[in-house]
C-alpha cells in the first residue's frame, strides 16, 4: 500500500520523558502532542470526574506563565486543545514553525511548575465550568445519560470503568482544592508523560528543544499500573426513562482491551454490522424491514478492557421487542456463518483507506503526533503503526467468526432500553429501571 | 546545556513563507467550471460538485425538498441500488459526503489517489443518472420525518430552527435544510425529480478537485466523469437570492422555547448584519475575533473564564450569499441565564465605542487570524473545501493570498466603526430555549418586554 508508514526517531530524557520526533515539512507548522498517563481510571469512587477537572487547571496558568495559556498560543497563529478519557489524558498545540519554542515553554512549564498557579479561585471556576460542560453534553442532551448506564453495569462498582470521565455530580461538587497537589505531584511529571513533535521541525532540533525545555524537570516514579477483571456472567435488562421522542435499545457487550486478540476484529465487526447501508444491520433494519431510524455498532476499546456496543433506535410502529429479536437473528447468522469473503474485503479496504487518510494532518485528535503517542504510551513503540494495520489485514473469516462467538454472547450482555418519560411499558420485559444523574 | 529561561515567555520568530495553493481554471464544453489544485503531500484526491442546489431554492410549503432531494442521489444509478452504491463507495475506501447549504449544495468524494478515477465516475453516476425510485423516497421521506420529530428533544437543533424562523421569517432562508413536517409530507418524488432536472446544470455548477496531480491530470478527472453533463438552461448569474430584503427592525426581541426543567438554557443573540463580499468583511472578522469568535474573546472569558456560567460561548456570522445573521451562541447555566444576557448585550454594546480594543486586543485577533491560516492548507479535502467557497462567493483566485495583508491593515478604529454599523443592541432578537418557570421571571429585569413563547417545531 502507498505510502502508509509513519517514520520517526525517539529518545527519552534522563528524568524518563519519551520525546518523539516526526517530520512533514508540507506545510510551516508543528504540533506540539503531550500524552499523560493518567485517566479516570486512575480515580476512586466517590473522587470521579477528577482527572478531567484537572486537565482544565492545566489552562489556567503556571508559576512563570501565571494567567491564561489560550493567549499567548492564540496570538502566534496557533490552536491548543485537551482531552480526557479513561486511560489518559493528552495536550496540544499546533503552531507555526516561528512558535514552537513558546509552545513547548508553556507545555513544560505546567508540567513542571503548575501548582503555584492554582488559586482557589480558578478551581471554582472552572469547577463550574465543567458542571456546565456536564450539563449541556449529558444531562440536557436526548439519550445522553445511557453510555453512563450501560458501563455501570458492564463494570463492577470498584472497577474503574465503572464511571464516566466527566464524573458525577455531587464528586464534582465535593472536590477539594487539596486532591489537585497529590494528584499533580503523582501523575504529571516526565516519566508518566510522552511528548511528540510532528510538523516543520528538524529531528535534531526537535531533541535539542525538548531537552531544553524539559531536560531539567525532576522526573517521578511511574505510577502503580491500574489492574482490575471485569466480568459479565449473565443477561442483564435496563430501563432509563429520558426526554425523547423514540425508544433506543442499547445492547453492550465486554470485549478485548485495546490491541488485545481480537480487538481488531470487533472493530471489522462492527464496520460490516452497521457501517453504511451496505452494512448487515442496516440493510436489515433500516433499508428493507424499516423498522429502525438509525443502528451503529463499535469497539470502544480501552486500556484494561474493552465494550462492543450496538444501538438502534425503533420507528414508530416497532417495538424494543420486535428490534431485539431482528438484531439478534443477524448476531446469530454471524457468528453461525462468520462474514463473506466479500464482506472481509470490503471491511479491509475501507480500514486500509483510513489508515492512510489519518496521516494527513500532523496535530489536532487524531492526527500524526497524537497516533505516536498513543503508540508510545499504549505499546511502548511510537513504530506501532504497521503493526497495527496488519493487525486489521491479518484478519481472517475465521478471526472474525471466532472473537464474535467469544464476546457476543446472549447469555452475557446488557440490554439498555431508553424509553420516552412515563412510557416504561416500551422498554424490553424484565428490564429494571436505573438511576443516573 | 542551556535550560529554558522562565523569566519570560520566548519569542515567536519571523512568520515562515507559506506559498498559497494556486488555482487553475478550466470550462468544459458543456459550460462546466472546474477548478484544479496541484496537492502533493498524500496520495489522496478530494473532488467538491458545487451545485446551486441550496434550501434557499426551497419555495414557499416545500421546504426540505434541497435536501431530501441531495439524500435521493445516492439511493441508486443505472443498475445499482442503494445498497450497490453504498457497497462501491466502501469497497474504494471513499468517503462521500453531502452538504445542503442555504445557497448551494456541495457534494464531496474523498479517495485514494489510486481510485480517483472510479470514485468520480461513481459521484458523476449518482448526481447525474439518479434512478430517484418510488420506495427508496418513501424511504428516505419517512426517515426525514422522524428525523423531524427526535429533532425537538435537541436543544441546539431547536434553537437553530427557531433562531433562523426569527431572523428571516418567511423568506426562504428562513427554514433549516430538513424542512418541516407538513411540507416534507406533501412532497412527491416527482418534485425531486423535477427540482433535480432544473437544478443540476452542468452551467450552473463548480467542480474543484485537489490531489497529487497535475492541473491537467486533475482537469482530466473530472472531465472523464462529468463531459457527458447535458445542460438544459443558460447559465445563470449566481448572484444574490432574493434574500436581500429591506431589513426592517424585528418586532421581536424576545423569545422563548419552554424546556420543562432543563438544567441550561440553549442561548442565541443576533440579527440580520452583514453580506460576505462586503468590503467590510476583514473588520468584521477581525471584530468577531475579538469580541466572541475564539476562547479568548471578550464574551467567552467573561462567561467561562470569569464566570463559569458555561462551558463555552462563541460569536459568529452565517455567511450566504444574502444577508447574514449575526449572533451568539452558547448553552447557559439555568440559573445564570438572566445574567448571561445583560452581560453579552453589555459587551455587544462596548464594542461599539465605549471599551474599543486595547492595542493587545487587536494584536491577538489580527495574528491568530493571519498567523494561523496555512494550517488550513493541509489536506486536499480542506483546500478543494476553501476553493469552492471561493466559488461560492465570487471571490477571485487571489484570495488566499490576499488575506493577510487585509486582516492585517485593519485598525482598532475599523473594528469601532464596524460594530457601530453591524452589531446593534436594540435589533438584538434573544431567544431562549430553556426552562421557562425558572428563567421566565428573571428576564423580565432585562427590559426587552414580554417574551414571545414558541413551539419547539416552530
Amino acid at each position: 500500500m502507498e505510502n502508509a508508514s509513519l517514520p520517526y526517531a525517539k529518545r527519552t530524557l534522563s528524568n524518563g520523558l519519551d520525546v518523539i520526533v516526526h517530520e512533514d515539512h508540507h506545510v510551516p507548522i508543528v504540533a506540539v502532542n503531550v500524552w499523560y498517563h493518567v485517566g479516570s481510571k486512575n480515580e476512586r469512587p466517590g473522587r470521579t470526574g477528577f482527572a478531567h477537572l484537572f486537565e482544565h487547571l492545566m489552562f489556567e496558568g503556571s508559576a512563570h506563565h501565571n494567567t491564561g495559556y489560550f493567549p499567548p498560543i492564540q496570538r502566534a497563529g496557533g490552536l491548543l486543545n485537551g482531552s480526557t478519557n479513561t486511560d489518559r489524558t493528552n495536550y496540544w498545540e499546533v503552531v507555526p514553525t516561528s512558535a514552537v519554542d513558546l509552545a513547548l515553554w508553556m507545555e513544560s512549564d505546567r508540567m513542571g511548575y503548575l501548582l503555584p498557579a492554582v488559586t482557589p479561585e480558578r478551581f471554582e471556576t472552572q469547577r463550574d465550568v465543567v458542571l456546565n460542560e456536564r450539563r449541556q453534553n449529558y444531562e440536557n442532551r436526548p439519550y445522553g445519560f445511557a453510555l453512563m448506564a450501560l458501563v455501570a453495569a458492564l463494570f463492577h462498582e470498584q472497577h474503574p470503568y465503572n464511571w464516566p470521565t466527566i464524573g458525577s455530580a455531587d464528586d464534582l461538587r465535593a472536590m477539594r482544592l487539596e486532591d489537585v497537589q497529590a494528584f499533580f505531584r503523582t501523575y504529571y511529571h516526565p516519566s508518566n508523560a510522552s511528548l511528540t513533535l510532528a510538523g516543520d521541525i528538524d529531528t535534531e532540533r526537535g531533541f535539542e528543544l525538548a531537552e531544553r525545555y524539559f531536560g531539567n524537570l525532576p522526573g517521578g516514579p511511574r505510577p502503580v499500573r491500574v489492574e482490575a477483571a471485569a466480568a459479565v456472567t449473565s443477561e442483564r435488562r435496563l430501563l432509563l426513562e429520558d426526554r425523547v421522542e423514540m425508544p433506543r435499545l442499547y445492547l453492550a457487550w465486554l470485549s478485548p482491551a485495546s490491541y488485545a486478540d481480537g480487538d481488531a476484529e470487533m472493530d471489522l465487526l462492527g464496520d460490516l454490522l452497521a457501517n453504511g447501508k451496505t452494512s448487515r444491520l442496516y440493510r436489515s433494519l433500516v433499508y428493507e424491514r424499516r423498522v429502525a431510524l438509525d443502528v451503529s455498532a463499535y469497539q470502544s476499546s480501552r486500556e484494561l478492557a474493552g465494550f462492543f456496543l450496538l444501538v438502534a433506535t425503533a420507528a414508530p410502529g416497532t417495538s424494543l421487542t420486535e428490534l431485539e429479536t431482528l438484531i439478534g437473528i443477524e448476531l446469530q447468522a454471524l457468528i453461525e456463518s462468520g462474514p463473506t469473503e466479500s464482506e472481509m474485503e470490503r471491511a479491509q479496504a475501507q480500514v486500509e483507506a483510513h489508515f492512510i487518510y489519518r496521516l494527513q494532518t500532523v496535530g489536532g485528535f487524531g492526527g500524526k503526533s497524537d497516533q505516536l503517542n498513543a503508540y508510545n504510551i499504549m505499546r511502548g513503540d511510537p513504530g506501532f503503526f504497521q503493526h497495527d494495520l496488519a493487525r486489521y489485514r491479518d484478519a481472517t473469516i475465521e478471526s472474525v467468526t471466532d472473537t464474535a462467538r467469544r464476546v457476543l454472547g446472549f447469555d452475557r450482555r446488557v440490554m439498555l432500553s431508553v424509553v420516552p418519560r412515563g412510557q416504561r411499558h416500551l422498554a424490553l420485559p424484565g428490564a429494571e429501571p436505573v438511576s443516573v444523574s | 546545556m542551556t535550560y529554558a529561561d522562565r523569566s519570560r515567555l520566548p519569542d515567536i520568530g519571523p512568520d515562515p513563507a507559506f506559498t498559497f495553493p494556486r488555482i487553475a481554471r478550466h470550462q468544459l464544453e458543456n459550460g462546466l467550471q472546474v477548478r484544479t489544485v496541484e496537492h502533493k503531500t498524500m496520495p489522496v484526491v478530494s473532488m467538491v460538485v458545487q451545485v446551486e442546489a441550496g434550501s434557499v431554492a426551497d419555495s414557499h410549503g416545500r421546504e426540505g425538498l434541497a435536501a431530501i432531494s441531495a439524500d435521493m442521489l445516492d439511493e441508486g444509478t443505472g443498475s445499482l441500488s442503494a445498497i450497490d452504491v453504498s457497497d462501491a463507495f466502501a469497497r474504494i475506501g471513499a468517503e462521500y459526503d453531502v452538504d445542503v447549504g442555504p445557497d448551494v449544495t456541495a457534494f464531496t468524494i474523498t479517495t485514494l489517489a489510486r481510485f480517483a478515477e472510479r470514485g468520480a465516475s461513481l459521484l458523476a453516476d449518482i448526481l447525474l443518472r439518479p434512478s430517484l425510485r418510488e420506495a427508496d423516497f418513501d424511504r428516505v421521506r419517512k426517515l426525514r420525518l422522524d428525523r423531524l420529530r427526535q429533532l425537538k428533544d435537541s436543544p441546539p437543533a431547536v434553537a437553530e430552527r427557531a433562531f433562523l424562523r426569527l431572523m428571516y421569517g418567511d423568506h426562504a432562508y428562513g427554514h433549516l435544510p430538513i424542512g418541516n413536517p407538513g411540507a416534507l409530507a406533501a412532497l412527491a418524488l416527482d418534485d425531486v425529480a423535477a427540482f433535480h432536472g432544473e437544478r443540476f446544470q452542468p452551467s450552473r455548477a463548480t467542480v474543484v478537485v485537489a490531489g497529487p496531480l497535475s492541473h491537467d491530470g486533475l482537469r482530466d478527472l473530472a472531465e472523464g466523469a462529468f463531459s457527458a453533463w447535458e445542460g438544459t438552461a443558460a447559465p445563470q448569474q449566481q448572484g444574490h437570492p432574493a434574500g436581500d430584503r429591506e431589513v426592517v427592525g424585528a418586532p421581536t426581541r424576545l423569545a422563548v422555547v419552554a424546556r420543562e426543567a432543563a438544567p441550561q438554557s440553549e442561548l442565541r443573540m443576533g440579527h440580520l448584519s452583514a453580506h460576505r463580499n462586503s468590503p467590510d468583511y476583514p473588520a468584521l472578522l477581525v471584530m468577531n475575533a475579538l469580541l466572541g469568535g475564539q476562547f479568548v474573546s471578550r464574551i467567552n472569558l467573561k462567561l467561562r473564564e470569569e464566570k463559569g456560567y458555561t462551558y463555552g460561548a462563541r460569536t459568529g456570522f452565517d455567511w450566504r450569499r444574502g444577508l447574514a445573521p449575526f449572533a451568539l451562541q452558547a448553552s447557559i447555566h439555568t440559573a445564570s441565564t438572566a445574567d448571561a444576557i445583560a452581560d453579552c448585550f453589555a459587551e455587544f454594546d462596548a464594542i461599539r465605542g465605549r471599551r474599543p480594543p486595547t492595542e493587545s486586543e487587536m494584536a491577538l485577533a489580527k495574528a491568530s487570524l493571519t498567523r494561523g491560516y496555512p494550517r488550513g492548507f493541509e489536506t486536499a479535502h480542506q483546500v478543494a473545501r476553501a476553493v469552492s467557497q471561493l466559488a461560492l462567493f465570487g471571490l477571485p483566485d487571489t484570495y488566499f493570498e490576499e488575506f493577510v495583508p487585509r486582516v492585517s491593515a485593519i485598525q482598532a478604529e475599523d473594528v469601532v466603526s464596524a460594530a457601530e454599523r453591524y452589531i446593534d443592541p436594540a435589533r438584538t432578537v434573544t431567544l431562549v430555549v430553556g426552562d421557562y418557570q425558572a428563567v421566565g421571571p428573571t428576564l423580565g429585569a432585562l427590559g426587552l418586554g414580554d417574551p414571545q413563547v414558541l413551539p419547539a417545531d416552530a
